[in-house]
């Protein structure tokens, strides 16, 4: 199997993008790298440059306004990177989904290669969806 | 060949990289017992030099040629340093005069660099870091060198590495003595600010300025900073160790004494918040500057 995608699945870099979300799913997130579930045994890291990211972590409801943004934080980071869809809002709009400044889905908008459901899904939840990446990734090469 | 062989793979680059990326994982492993958690594997930090080589290099619209030229030259310098310090462990007499001055130019150019990549990648956030970082290196070097001033009243005005390690070993470490004790609190206060870490971190601040000097690089080139810094936390401590400790340079006397500065400087680490720039500006100037000051007066006196 491919050396570098080896390495990459065992050094998850994670950007994380708050588009418009309500906190709960920020928490969550941030609850994974407290010492209970405690991320960097497995060498995932939260970052702050886009730069340096392996993978969005993108929460929330994309809205009119977020689009672009998202999708120039998308251009800004360096390739091979995972997107993954956190939460209720990012992958179907929940509750959001007649509102005024909503149009699409974010799967519409980037190839999103992981979606997390839970309105907020448990810390739990997110580790066996990246656990579950990580094993897809390495499948398939 | 020889002295090819030394720079690439001995005592120099690679061996110095592979030490200071272990010893990052030591770090990173001992913060997380202290904060409860388990901790990355110890493959951790070579798994990430090896992803980020992997990864696409994206070079910002606008930025110089020093954005991909400065990381390598930072990261040789520095490569460069780590062989005159340990060749001057293996076999003292082979050490050239001056070397002393020529490491302490060197230990500096990893942060020169830094600031002239951040400056070159047109990014205010780099920027911002790059000012920093500048201001620190005026603060931290005025103390590291007045108290390598006083390493070199200590062992006799001898500028020399060999005749420094040979002095110590006849009279005993430099350590040993007030003004060498004192010099040497100063010198591992400073080495903290080197290295960049935490109270000292004030330029690469990951929750304000999103890792500051760092900011625009990635793949390739940040592989490179992220070397230089592993390289840096090997050579500093060692450097120290020849300079202020240096009575007795058998391996595993030499693993101990390392061993035991990188846990002061892990537990400086994790027992102190962030400083602001101002405020560690005004800390090196102040105690560090006239602590050193009191130890050259002291090793005048021959104390």
């Amino acid at each position: 199997m491919d050396f570098k995608l080896k390495a990459l699945t065992k050094s998850i870099w994670v950007f994380h993008v708050s588009a418009a979300s309500c906190n709960n799913c920020d928490i969550e997130i941030l609850d994974c790298l407290t010492p209970r579930h405690d991320l960097e045994r497995f060498g995932i890291q939260l970052i702050g440059s886009v730069r340096h990211a392996d993978a969005l972590l993108i929460a929330g409801v994309v809205n009119k306004k977020c689009i672009p943004r998202i999708k120039k934080i998308y251009e800004q980071a360096p390739k091979p990177c995972l997107v993954i869809a956190v939460g209720q809002c990012a992958q179907s709009q929940h509750m959001f989904r007649f509102s005024y400044n909503v149009v699409e889905p974010l799967d519409k908008i980037l190839p999103v290669d992981l979606y997390i459901p839970g309105c907020p899904p448990k810390p739990e939840a997110i580790i066996d969806g990246i656990v579950k990446l990580v094993t897809k990734i390495r499948k398939s090469k | 060949m020889k002295l090819l062989f030394n720079y690439l793979i001995f005592p120099g680059l690679l061996f110095s990289a592979t030490i200071g990326l272990f010893a990052g994982w030591i770090d990173r492993k001992v913060t997380a017992r202290l904060q409860w958690r388990k901790g990355p594997p110890w493959h951790q930090n070579f798994t990430d030099i090896i992803k980020l080589l992997g990864k696409e290099t994206i070079v910002p619209e606008g930025a110089s040629f020093t954005f991909l030229f400065s990381p390598y030259v930072g990261f040789l310098g520095l490569a460069l340093a780590a062989t005159i310090l340990g060749i001057a462990i293996r076999s003292p007499l082979q050490s050239f005069t001056a070397d002393l001055i020529v490491v302490l130019y060197l230990l500096t150019l990893p942060a020169v660099t830094m600031i002239l990549g951040a400056f070159s990648s047109c990014n205010p956030l780099a920027s911002i870091g790059a000012s920093r970082e500048m201001k620190l290196v005026l603060a931290y070097e005025l103390p590291f060198i007045l108290s390598m001033i006083v390493v070199i009243i200590k062992s006799g005005v001898a500028i020399q590495l060999g005749q420094i390690l040979d002095h110590q070993a006849r009279l005993g470490a430099n350590l040993v003595s007030w003004s060498g004790a004192i010099a040497f609190v100063v010198s591992i206060l400073c080495m903290q600010a080197k290295l960049g870490l935490v109270p000292f971190d004030a330029s690469e601040a990951e929750q304000e300025i999103m890792g500051g000097v760092l900011i625009e690089y990635s793949g390739l080139p940040l592989a490179i900073f992220k070397l230089t810094k592993a390289v840096l936390l090997y050579t500093m401590p060692l450097f120290l160790i020849v300079t202020f400790w240096g009575n007795n340079l058998s391996p595993l006397v030499l693993i101990g004494k390392y061993i035991a500065l990188l846990v002061v400087i892990i537990l400086i680490k994790n027992t102190n918040p962030r400083l602001r720039i101002d405020q560690s500006l005004r800390f090196f100037w102040r105690f560090p500057t006239l602590l050193a000051t009191l130890a050259i007066v002291l090793a005048l006196f021959g104390l």
